[in-house]
């Protein structure tokens, strides 16, 4: 059966008026901040450049360089698996977890995983896996998934945080102070990063000529689960890579400042080797990545360093908010990487979007988001199914295009009819775009019309 | 066929014509780096102190500190009273106080401070303690992350981290909020010239 669409989900999202427009202004807020630190740095073009370049060789030369990243971080005592699909990331994972013999983990945010839905998965083999990210922690609570990929929180008020707090954690009834809420959440995790055995995280960056990766947080996360426990396991899209350390300099220049403004994490976290007596493992995922860098027109998706950038500027995203995207990664992003891993599921995203091309100009590393968004529409155009009424209309309009007079006469009668036909006919629900909009008003004569005249004088 | 050689077979098949690893950006040297590195630093919620002698951390110490608290110090000057070097499980550092450490080299963009794992000696002590000092001389500062990894090699130890600031979070309706799950604070001491 076909899911719901995003129009549909959206609907549900944008009922709460109030609540709509709090989103939107919260994210814009975001992006501003993302804008003045970008200008701070008179070079900022060049590094959107040269990561744009760097992962364009890593693209061309990905074979290679996961081959030297595999061999020099086995070098390193570091174990590496591969898994082509979620179902072998998944298993992976707990048979480490199995020969290990652990009973707590602890995880740091990684969307990889949510990809995958591990912690789905390893909650049914009995196993409690605890997210540490403060914002994964509530929307874990509150049986969510994230919302955004950076922010997995941002569609909460802090009421609705102080609510679950009450019910999970037993803070104080009706209490919204973030740094009440946040002192909270500090004591009952560290409680949990104490008594973890093993911590799962995600990978920022892999360096192929060390075969180490790096990992950022704000919050230290990663770092207290990592240290404190015996395991170690970082899954890692193939995607991941980077050719040498020295490329950090351009990425982390990029990564957060063009998420939330800031000039780094506050954490950038180097793993090379496990601490003595200690194991750490790296699983290399795939997952329809490889399909994707087949794909002559969508490959460049792959360049993704997960910002969330055009999450925040998108114009859609802000006020349909990222659940009703329905896919790991949401907004404009997940809009390019979902069709290839499901074109039918995922086969109204790439309309979730006004083609304004906001997307592409904070891209980091340059990913040509707006046009792959226009040529996903025309591949599920010609694939799927759409809409009858759309398909009817589509077909209408080429006709009409097709044929200057038919053109001319159509917007005669359009103009004229617009003129006398009643309000609510119009507005009706044949119109869907007049949904939340209103049409502009009907000039008196066509372009061309007008353009005829005036050429004259 | 293992998965590895599905997923590199899959790739052969897939990618992209070859294109050209772009050589290592260098741009030229700032000047007022102190000035910027605290405005980087203060940005990220860290707090700076320049001082011409680690007299003055001590003294800091002092007077910020009681003596029945944990402090764990690497820094020669000050004495703490936590010998981490005796410390084998890294669980026992759970009640430190303060800790102490001695930073590579500071980036003035945005504070970010070089801690290779030579200078903690136990991974998860700056992310333990409740707060947290780093000392730096002010001769370490350099002007970009670029230059940050021309000076480092992150792969010489097992374990090395970019500090920029204390815990933070802003998950909760984008308030800003200091002390997430690692230290509640961080000051660094600038040791003049």
């Amino acid at each position: 059966m076909k899911g719901k669409t995003h129009a549909e989900e959206a609907a549900a999202f944008i009922k709460d008026d109030a609540r709509t427009h709090w989103h939107d202004e919260t994210l814009w807020h975001v992006r501003s901040n993302r804008d003045r630190s970008a200008q701070g740095i008179p070079e900022w073009e060049t590094l959107r450049d040269t990561a744009s370049a760097t992962k364009d060789y890593v693209l061309s030369h990905l074979g290679e360089l996961l081959e030297q990243f595999e061999s020099n971080a086995k070098a390193n005592g570091v174990e590496v698996l591969w898994a082509k699909d979620a179902v072998e990331h998944n298993q992976h994972v707990y048979r480490i977890l199995q020969e290990n013999k652990v009973s707590n983990i602890v995880k740091s945010k990684s969307i990889l995983t949510e990809e995958c839905g591990l912690n789905h998965y390893l909650e049914k083999k009995g196993y409690d896996v605890v997210d540490t990210d403060l914002g994964e922690r509530i929307i874990q609570f509150a049986k969510q998934t994230p919302s955004h990929i950076v922010l997995p929180a941002i569609h909460l008020k802090k009421q609705d945080i102080g609510e679950i707090f009450h019910n999970h954690i037993g803070t104080k009834e009706g209490a919204s102070d973030p740094n009440y809420l946040t002192e909270a959440a500090r004591q009952h995790l560290r409680k949990k990063f104490v008594e973890a055995n093993a911590a799962i995280t995600g990978v920022n960056f892999g360096i192929a000529e060390t075969g180490g990766f790096v990992v950022c947080t704000n919050e230290g996360n990663a770092d207290m689960g990592t240290h404190l426990a015996d395991v170690h396991i970082a899954c890692m899209g193939i995607e991941k890579l980077i050719p040498r350390a020295a490329d950090l300099g351009v990425f982390l220049r990029l990564l957060a400042r063009s998420a939330t403004g800031q000039s780094i994490t506050n954490y950038s976290s180097h793993f090379h080797r496990p601490a003595e007596g200690k194991k750490m493992y790296i699983i290399l995922v795939d997952n329809g990545r490889t399909d994707q860098l087949g794909r002559e027109d969508f490959k460049n998706s792959l360049k993704c360093i997960r910002c969330g950038a055009c999450m925040n500027t998108c114009p859609i995203y802000r006020r349909s908010g990222g659940h009703s995207y329905n896919y790991t990664v949401p907004g404009p992003i997940g809009s390019i990487l979902s069709p290839g891993r499901d074109l039918k599921k995922y086969s109204t995203l790439p309309f979730a979007s006004t083609l304004c091309g906001s997307c592409s100009d904070v891209c980091p590393v340059k990913i040509n988001i707006h046009e792959q968004l226009y040529k996903w529409r025309q591949v599920i155009a010609e694939h799927t199914n759409m809409d009858r009424s759309k398909q009817l209309s589509m077909k209408v309009a080429g006709m009409t295009f097709g044929k200057p007079v038919l053109y001319d006469l159509a917007g005669k009668v359009a103009r004229t009819a617009l003129k006398y036909t009643p309000h609510s006919l119009v507005y009706s629900s044949i119109n869907v775009w007049g949904k939340h909009r209103d049409l502009p008003e009907v000039p008196e004569e066509s372009f061309k019309e007008w353009y005829k005249k005036n050429r004259k004088q | 066929m293992s998965s590895k050689e599905a997923i590199l077979g899959a790739i052969k098949k897939n990618k992209p014509a070859a294109t050209p690893l772009p050589d290592l950006l260098k741009f030229p040297d700032e000047t007022n780096l102190i000035e910027r590195y605290e405005k980087g630093l203060t940005g990220n919620g860290g707090k700076l102190q320049v001082v011409d002698s680690l007299e003055e951390l001590e003294a800091f110490v002092r007077e910020n500190y009681a003596s029945d608290q944990l402090i764990a110090s690497l820094v020669d000057e000050v004495n703490g009273n936590v010998d981490v070097s005796k410390i084998s499980d890294p669980h026992d550092l759970e009640h430190v106080e303060l800790a102490i450490l001695k930073g590579e080299l500071g980036v003035s963009e945005n504070g970010a401070i070089w801690m290779p794992e030579k200078n903690v000696v136990h991974r998860v002590l700056p992310f333990i303690a409740q707060h947290l000092i780093i000392v730096i001389r002010e001769e370490t500062l350099l002007t970009n992350m670029h230059d940050a990894y021309e000076k480092v090699n992150v792969a010489d130890g097992g374990y090395g981290v970019f500090i920029a600031g204390p815990s933070k979070t802003a998950d909760i309706e984008q308030s800003l909020v200091i002390g997430a799950h690692g230290p509640r604070s961080l000051t660094v001491f600038l040791l003049k010239k």
